[in-house]
């Protein structure tokens, strides 16, 4: 889609002096795709990594690439650049024929490209590749079928040091939160003691204090901030205002365990084929299969470790700045302009670094609220910073789950699969849509003056996505139904996490094979190896069935395997996960081994931190994090209280990764933590002979397992 | 009265109340930002300079506090041969991915092979455990502080 929007290769590839300029929507969360990306140019130029530059992600210069997510970009981006460097390099090529034949009889000559030259290898003449880019001229659309370089003539480019880990390590890494503008002011938003409270009044006392302190009082409704030029006084000062304000209790949330609101709360139901969710009705539940299980997953956090951060500055000719770590900045560009009446091109967002944040965190609202400071302000750049109570208690959660899985089994063949899903929406993030959908998503919008109704989801019907990711089998089964079932009505306010789905629904597949293959008889490889045609997905096993044979799980050690493809589409991952209980139930990783095929390989270091740092999360979710709530709003606001992975719950981590020079390449970052998950419960089930199916497995959660048997 | 404070080897005039939290200090008066503001609670690590060679995180207890210690931030671990060696490894290691945790963590590995120079894998887990990452940078961490050992 890219393509068409954006048709020229200087949409994409700018030369500039001795660099060529890349130009990508894109953004960097740490994830290293501005790497891949140069390295992708890299490796179709023959050029150097260091006559590459990428261009800040900006409204109005880099291309509009919706939202970075999905681990989408290897292929939209990454897609596209490659097809706009090879159709540089063609053009390249013919003009430096043109050259290297003047005065040559043979004026067709054979030419070669490698290190950033083209050489005529019979006169041994050669011209500077980014010097002829130069005058390769504007207006050359990209060639949809441009070849890729010939494998022959490919030279990956050499490993680097990702881009901008050397000011990483020595401090001097910018992200959001360290932005600094003359005059600028700090602020802090003072948030109701409950989800639904409402703003009664601000006693004078409060007022006053604020003014003696120099601290400006931002209030649009029940939105309520404060501003200052000096941080630590905003801190202080935000503390002191919240104390003099009152507010209605407003209506409480509902309580109880998700797992019962999500199977009793109104919900839409869809079945879903082939990975694609139907407009038809929803076929019957099996009668009586003959095995049953059901999957949970909890609230839980993105908890990115800097509570999001964005600076704006409202300029006095009505013109809006905006620097911001949102995931998407043209969605929130036309999100901004629709709840405040602007026009789109009175608004510019740039991109700056923020802190990891594995899916739609707090960053867009705390975006659109530094908007709303700003405005109050207008002239005076404005950086607002979340607190840790904010990120914890106010982002926008990765919603609690049910998977319901059913089957019969013939011999040791599925039958038949049953798969179901309940789960509040994964699109939370503010993208314009019908009535007001944008706006509505916005956090702040909600307690305004005129505030915007809460956004009512309705279920996504693309492929494999939403909280159907990974809901439809990989394996090879029998008869097969599959339901989405969008719930309605729950507590939090919850949107897109890594994975989305794929975590729980991949959970769910995993954990429940390995419970078949055992009443198959079947030993958990086999019984999967018997149910997968690809021979793709059987090579990743047998690599990972190699890798494990000499190396059994370690005295008092139990292992447990898994594999999946993302979107049945991407990269496919097999897990192996050993681990032990201590006497207290405590789990504890030993090993965790991957293997991975994400096609052709761009970036081996970067793929493997992608595929390392998902498997860590996705341990994280499955042995620690639950996100408690009740009538109030969230309970857990601080990381004592949410406890996640932390350095002595690390184990040992390998990572195979099988190259397929001739395949496309697909991103990875979501690849990883659902085969983790399911392989950490197979293993617990092996230590322990407890089928796990709520996460996270907690050792209390053991323990009251182990007592009620 | 004012506060004087060792930063960096430096003697630096502080005018910002000394009851200020040294991580304000250090971001908004002196402009030294290398620390992260994480939780400013103490639990996840992100502001940890050095304060006389420990490593102690700065997003709650007073400037005032620290007057009489020599405080080294991430900006000036570079000038001590671990802290060198340490970020060094971490750069070959790659072990950071969005690197908001990374400054926090440097820190403490600088402090973890200063003390004790043969640190192991093992030894660097439960010393850092009070430094939280969230993009799974742990085994390249630990990668990183095993390489860094080594090389002594
Ligand atoms: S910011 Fe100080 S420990 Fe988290
Ligand atoms: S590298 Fe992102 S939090 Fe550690």
């Amino acid at each position: 889609m890219n393509i068409q929007e954006y048709p020229l290769v200087s949409d994409w590839l700018r030369p500039d002096g001795d660099h060529l300029v890349i130009r990508s929507g894109k953004v960097e969360l740490g994830q290293r795709i501005t790497t891949a990306l140069m390295r992708i140019v890299a490796e179709e130029l023959t050029l150097p990594l260091a006559a590459l530059r990428i261009e800040p992600v900006r409204t109005g210069v880099t291309p509009d690439e919706g939202v970075t997510s999905g681990s989408n970009s290897v292929v939209d981006s990454g897609g596209t650049l490659r097809l706009a460097a090879a159709t540089l390099r063609a053009r390249a090529m013919a003009l430096a024929a043109e050259r290297l034949a003047e005065g040559v009889a043979d004026n067709a000559p054979d030419l070669r490209i490698a290190d950033g030259r083209i050489t005529d290898p019979a006169s041994g003449r050669h011209v500077n590749l980014l010097k002829i880019l130069a005058d390769c001229g504007d207006a050359l659309p990209v060639d949809p079928d441009a070849p890729p370089l010939p494998l022959a003539d490919r030279a990956p480019a050499p490993s680097a040091p990702p881009l901008g880990l050397e000011e990483i390590v020595r401090g001097a890494y910018a992200f959001v939160q360290d932005l600094e503008r003359p005059g600028m002011l700090h602020a802090r938003v003072i948030r109701p003691p409950r989800r639904n409270g409402r703003l009664e009044a601000i006693d004078a006392e409060a007022r006053a204090a604020m003014a003696e302190r120099g601290l400006e009082i931002v209030q649009d409704g029940s939105f309520l901030a404060v501003a200052g030029p000096a941080e630590w006084d905003v801190i202080r000062g935000a503390t002191r205002l919240a104390r003099g304000c009152s507010w209605t209790p407003g209506a409480d949330l509902d309580e109880g365990d998700y797992q019962d609101l999500l199977l009793n709360n109104p919900r839409t139901s869809v079945p879903v084929v082939d990975g694609m969710p139907q407009d038809a009705p929803v076929p019957p539940p099996f009668e009586a299969p003959d095995f049953e299980a059901t999957f949970t997953r909890p609230y839980q956090l993105h908890g990115a470790m800097g509570p999001s951060a964005a600076l704006a500055e409202w300029g006095k000719d009505g013109r809006l700045d905006l620097v911001t770590h949102s995931q998407g900045i043209y969605p929130l560009r036309q999100t901004i302009a629709e709840s405040l009446g602007l026009e789109e091109n009175a608004i510019t967002i740039s991109h700056a670094p923020g802190p990891g944040c594995y899916g739609h965190n707090g960053a867009d609202d705390a975006a659109f609220e530094a908007v709303l400071i700003a405005r109050a302000l207008p002239g005076r750049p404005v950086l607002l910073k979340w607190t840790r109570e904010d990120e914890h208690g106010w982002e926008p959660v990765a919603p609690a789950m049910v998977v319901r899985m059913a089957a019969r089994l013939e011999g040791d063949r599925i039958a038949a699969y049953s798969a179901e899903a309940y789960s509040d929406t994964h699109r939370g993030r503010p993208r314009p849509g019908p009535d007001r959908a944008g706006p509505r998503r916005l956090l702040a919008n909600t307690y305004r003056e005129a505030p915007e109704e809460p956004f009512v989801a309705t279920p996504n019907m693309t492929r494999h996505a939403g909280l159907h990711r990974n809901l439809d089998p990989i394996y090879k089964v029998g008869e097969k139904r599959m339901v989405k079932n969008l719930v309605h009505d729950l507590p939090l306010r919850s949107s897109a996490m890594r994975c989305l789905g794929a975590a729980v629904n991949t959970f769910a597949h995993e954990a429940f094979l390995d419970e078949l293959a055992e009443a198959a008889g079947q030993d958990p490889l086999e019984f999967r190896r018997a149910h997968l045609e690809d021979p793709h997905a059987l090579a990743v096993l047998d690599r990972l069935a190699e890798a494990l044979a000499d190396s059994p799980p370690a005295e008092g050690a139990a292992r447990g395997i898994a594999y999946a493809q993302y979107k049945n589409r991407m990269t496919r991952v097999a897990a192996a996960v050993d681990l032990r209980v201590t006497e207290a139930a405590e789990p504890v990783l030993e090993r965790i081994l991957l293997v991975a095929d994400a096609g052709r390989i761009v970036d081996p270091e970067g793929l493997r931190e992608q595929l390392e740092g998902g498997a860590l999360q996705g341990a994280s979710w499955a042995l620690v994090e639950e996100l408690h709530w009740d009538r109030d709003g969230v309970i857990d606001r601080d990381w004592d209280s949410y406890p996640v992975l932390r350095f002595p719950q690390v184990p040992r981590m390998e990572t195979l990764l099988i190259d397929r020079p001739d395949a496309p390449s697909v991103g990875a970052g979501e690849a990883s933590p659902g085969p983790v998950i399911g392989a950490i419960a197979n293993a617990l089930y092996g230590a322990t002979g407890m089928r796990m199916r709520r996460m996270p497995f907690t050792a209390d959660r053991l323990m009251s397992m182990a007592l009620a048997e | 009265m004012s506060l004087t404070l060792r930063i960096n080897g430096r003697d630096r005039q502080i005018d910002s109340d000394p009851d200020t939290p040294l991580l304000f200090v250090l971001r908004d008066e002196l402009k030294l930002k290398g620390a992260k503001l994480g939780c400013g609670l103490e639990q996840c690590g992100a502001c940890f300079v050095l304060a006389d060679g420990e490593a102690v995180p700065s997003c709650v207890t007073p400037a005032a506090v620290f007057a009489d210690k020599q405080v080294v931030t991430i900006e000036g671990l570079a000038e001590r041969e671990t802290g060198a060696r340490v970020q060094r490894a971490f750069v070959d290691a790659r072990a950071a991915q969005c690197g908001y945790c990374t400054a926090g963590m440097v820190v403490a590995a600088t402090a973890l092979l200063e003390a004790e120079p043969g640190a192991d894998r093992d030894r660097a887990r439960v010393a850092l455990e009070r430094n939280i990452c969230r993009c799974g940078s742990h085994p390249r961490v630990l990668d990183a502080i095993e390489k860094a050992a080594k090389t002594t």
